[in-house]
């Protein structure tokens, strides 16, 4: 059949592009791999020559592939079913980036793209490590390629296309009968509307910067492994490794902030599988640095900074495939599909793991070692311990985080615990304070051992500065999360006082230790970054308040240790307290494009010294995702987030409201029951004059029926019913108390009698339901952040300068 | 024995404890009968919503009381009680995991995850459909006026 409209052309160059860095960069890992097998320098030379120019090649058609695939996403060629899938014509052009990382095989391009320009820059940069290398990263590169290679071996697929034809992948659906099918597919499936947030433009290509880079110190100690200069490759490895550590550790926490900004769990951070596989490389390479670090000024532990090494980029390997395969099931919030492609992804593991354990092992004892036992009183001492306790924080993370791995293979039935987050925070919070105390200090001791007079001296000052500080944070900061116990808020109380000493200390060695010579002072600035990190944590957790505490509505009776009611529903313009504000819902509005809709709340302080407007919004049926997407709206001020969410909307579908009115006949003083309290009608007033005579006619007059509401929550209500006799018809004109749902009117009144009508109503009334929390000093994590990537970039360009000055 | 060593088989051994401690205080997936073997033991259980029976949630009376009927695969039946907001894909659920305890006749549910039939569902039906809905409109746009027919969020 000929179906028109289609462009076939990009998808075949594309394809055609896959083909070619697919059998490039094997080519460069061949032509690397003999360039230093063999001894000829002759050889070495073409064979080099040779494994550049193809792993050129292959950072080109790399390239090329992500141009080719932006184009079509925007150009919404729907025939190609990625674009269909991940894609939307409602989409701004910010977020085509978005679509073309939302999916597997984008986010293997994005990965692979990083790789290429990586490489480029060791081609120019790694000198006589050139060689090995190039050989592990352009392998690696092979082996991404492969994942979306869409290539039939016999019967077997490696790999899925990102330009595959829709009709080719659905060719089953009665659609592509029809050979003009393009002109039905008026849109496209969209992008899941959770990543139509800004981060998730800058999220995505800083983390696999980071996982591409992490790939470079592992390359390294290969190379070092196979060459056997064990000594050599520590110094260009060094700049490597804190680029890996600055770039991960941002990438993490842009995820953490789009979270924090577009999930609705609130909070930033939730143990979450997904979380947990990016953190457990990152703390595994910060630990191979401080080895790394080690080795550097004392000769000691180099065989663990292998191992590190290594096993961080292992653990980046792993969670690719425990995110990517499906196997975290019903323990993540992120749904991952099973994409088919298990069987790769476990040889993808596979052939990274055995050879480089197998090859580390091998040359274990051969690696130099130091016999004589280390001072105790020395730097290096200490930061191994550090160094081992992150690691082993690394290894609990990731071994909870297997538990659905452990499922699969001794076919168990294990579900994560009741509050997993606890679970984790209870351990972590030890290593917080350990490594928190750690890193304040360290830096005071020397390497090979150190007076006790110096100690003193140096860390006298610091000590007495942060003592004084956290006894003003414990006595004032009113830290009293008690929901766990004594035990764990004295394990709060210990982690704030190790992270401000771990900011004070750092902070002042700035000028103790580098005399303020900010080009050296790296390390400073990134653990005083650290502590803030730690700090902020610990307060924004501790001191989370819920400010949306259901006090208006009627209480149901709460059991003891119940969660408290935290979802608050607010009638359109009845203003309700909520901390110290008066907050009122007052209007909705609607995306121009998107069924994305806006809920303006405004807030004013009790003591008017404050009025503001937050926005949360909720996507609504978009797309085929039926049901509400909310994504929440801040207040931020420099020491805490007000912070609110929609949990609930009145359901559009629900059936119309179909209680009719009741009525009553009342006189003065008589009163009317309803489900949520009473009314008691106060008088009846007639007016006779000054009604506008073109409407009321001649004889016109109207009734005025004051009624007093009570309603159970001892909140009261007046209201005036007016009936209008008028040209001989009676018009009364209804009156709505929405907080309680009620509709009044008036259907007739002689002079002692009134007869009122009500009724009771859910459907009617707009409202929404939110939950809102305070995150006090929340500002601390992202300084934190921003501080400890200054630092890493700060010492990766101080030791990239003396890598170079030492090979010159 | 190195100092190091020491610390070394320490930190080994607790974690060790720590992994040995939370597979222990891990909890199971269970079905309606098991779960109710297992009375005021936190589980997760995997069901889904009964349709034909009515979901309890009223936002304006109270937005932290939700109940409703869940089903196992089984065809058991329990009544669960969800003191919080309704999800609102609740009804276009397509499967449970609801964490919490089983409480006498009723399921104290603490936390739900819901599985829903999202783009995400390579289900060819669905995408037909989809394209169906969105096209179906369009075809009618030949007969009416362009701009009364739009589909309406």
């Amino acid at each position: 059949m000929d179906y028109i409209g289609e462009h076939l052309l990009p998808g075949k160059i594309g394809q055609l592009l896959l083909y070619i860095s697919l059998i490039a960069s094997l080519l460069a890992a061949f032509a690397y791999w003999r360039s230093f097998k063999t001894d000829e320098v002759q050889l070495q030379k073409q064979w080099k020559k040779l494994g550049r120019i193809a792993f050129i090649a292959d950072a080109l058609a790399v390239i090329g592939i992500f141009v080719l695939l932006y184009v079509l996403v925007r150009q919404h060629r729907f025939e190609y079913y990625y674009v269909f899938k991940n894609s939307g014509k409602d989409l701004e052009p910010k977020y085509i980036f978005s679509s073309i990382w939302s999916a597997s095989e984008g986010s293997f391009l994005l990965w692979t793209v990083w790789h290429g320009i990586l490489g480029i820059v060791l081609i120019f940069s790694s000198r006589k490590w050139e060689g090995p290398v190039m050989a592990v990263l352009s392998f690696l590169q092979f082996c991404l390629s492969s994942m979306m290679a869409g290539l039939y071996l016999f019967n077997w697929r490696m790999g899925t296309t990102p330009f595959a034809l829709f009709r080719e992948v659905k060719g089953e659906l009665p659609l592509f009968t029809n050979p003009n099918y393009l002109s039905n597919i008026k849109d496209g499936n969209g992008l899941n509307q959770l990543l139509q947030n800004y981060w998730m433009v800058i999220h995505p290509p800083v983390l696999f910067l980071g996982f591409a880079s992490v790939a470079i110190p592992f390359a390294y100690a290969i190379s070092g492994l196979l060459t056997r200069k064990h000594k050599e490759w520590i110094a260009p490895a060094l700049p490597w490794s804190l680029f890996s550590a600055a770039t991960l550790g941002v990438g993490i926490m842009m995820g953490a902030a789009w979270a924090y900004e577009s999930l609705s769990f609130g909070g930033y951070w939730a143990w979450d599988p997904v979380e947990n596989a990016s953190l457990v490389p990152w703390m595994i390479l910060i630990s191979g640095i401080h080895t790394l670090l080690i080795f550097k000024h004392t000769g000691r532990s180099l065989s663990t900074t292998y191992l590190f090494f290594i096993l961080s980029f292992l653990f980046i390997v792993y969670s690719t495939f425990l995110t990517r395969s499906g196997i975290l099931g019903e323990t993540s919030v992120h749904s991952f599909a099973d994409l088919g492609m298990n069987f790769q992804l476990l040889l993808f593991l596979l052939i990274f793991t055995i050879p480089s354990l197998a090859l580390y092992f091998i040359r274990l004892k051969e690696i130099p070692k130091i016999q004589k036992e280390e001072e105790i009183s020395s730097r290096e001492f200490w930061m191994y311990i550090g160094a081992l306790v992150f690691f082993f924080a690394a290894m609990v993370i990731i071994g909870k985080t297997s538990v659905p791995v452990y499922n699969k293979i001794f076919g168990l039935n294990t579900a994560p615990p009741e509050e997993v987050e606890y679970k984790y925070n209870s351990i972590m919070i030890w290593v917080a304070i350990i490594i928190g105390i750690l890193t304040a200090i360290i830096q005071y001791l020397k390497y090979q051992k150190t007076t006790r007079g110096f100690l003193i001296k140096k860390l006298v000052v610091p000590t007495i500065i942060s003592a004084i500080i956290a006894t003003l944070v414990l006595s004032f900061g009113n830290i009293n999360f008690n929901k766990y116990g004594m035990g764990y808020l004295t394990a709060i109380w210990m982690a704030i006082v190790a992270s401000i000493y771990a900011i004070i200390a750092n902070a002042s060695y700035i000028w103790l230790g580098f005399k303020g010579k900010l080009k050296i002072s790296g390390p400073s600035i990134a653990h005083l970054g650290f502590g803030m990190m730690l700090l902020g944590m610990l307060i924004s957790a501790s001191k989370k308040e819920v400010i949306s505490h259901n006090i208006n509505g009627i209480g149901t009776p709460l059991g003891e240790g119940e969660n408290p009611m935290e979802n608050l529903t607010l009638i359109k313009g009845v203003p309700v307290t909520m901390d110290k504000f008066q907050v009122t819902y007052l209007t909705d509005s609607v995306h121009p494009k998107k069924p994305l809709w806006y809920y303006s709340l405004q807030f004013i302080a009790k003591d008017s010294s404050e009025k503001f407007t937050l926005k949360p919004n909720a996507f609504i049926n978009y797309q085929n995702n039926e049901g509400l997407m909310a994504n929440p709206d801040s207040k931020h001020y420099w020491n805490k987030d007000i912070f609110t969410y929609i949990t609930s909307l009145p359901d559009p579908s629900a059936p119309p409201d179909t209680t009719g009115y009741q009525s009553k006949t009342l006189k003065t003083g008589d009163s009317i029951f309803f489900s949520n309290g009473y009314m008691i009608l106060n008088g009846i007033q007639w007016q006779t004059t000054n009604l506008p005579g073109e409407l009321f006619g001649a004889n016109g007059k109207l009734a005025e029926a004051a009624v007093k509401v009570f309603s159970i929550d001892s909140t009261t209500y007046t209201s005036t019913l007016r009936l209008a006799f008028a040209k001989d018809n009676k018009i009364g004109v209804a009156d709505t108390l929405h907080s309680q749902g009620l509709i009044l009117k008036l259907s007739d009144a002689t002079d002692n009698n009134v007869t009122v009508e009500f009724k009771e109503t859910k459907g009617l009334l707009p409202y929404v339901t939110l939950k809102a929390y305070i995150f006090p000093y929340i500002n601390l994590v992202w300084l934190g952040t921003l501080l400890m990537t200054c630092g890493f970039i700060i010492s990766m360009v101080h030791r990239a300068k003396q890598a170079k000055k030492a090979s010159a | 024995m190195k100092k190091l060593h020491i610390v070394l088989l320490v930190l080994v051994m607790a974690s060790i404890a720590i992994l040995i401690s939370y597979l222990n205080v891990s909890a199971t997936y269970d079905t309606v009968a098991s779960a109710k073997e297992k009375q005021g033991k936190f589980v997760h259980l995997i069901a889904q919503l009964d349709r034909t029976q009515p979901v309890e949630y009223d936002a304006i009376k109270n937005p932290n009381y939700l109940s409703f009927i869940a089903m196992d695969s089984l065809g058991g039946k329990v009544k669960v009680v969800y003191k919080n907001a309704k999800p609102d894909n609740l009804e276009h659920s397509e499967r449970l995991v609801l964490k919490g305890t089983m409480d006498n006749d009723h399921f104290n549910c603490k936390e739900i995850m819901m599985k829903c039939p999202s783009k995400y569902n390579d289900d060819p039906k669905k995408i037909q459909n989809g394209i169906d809905k969105s096209s179906g409109t369009v075809t009618k746009t030949y007969s009416v006026n362009d701009s009364t027919e739009k589909t309406t969020p």
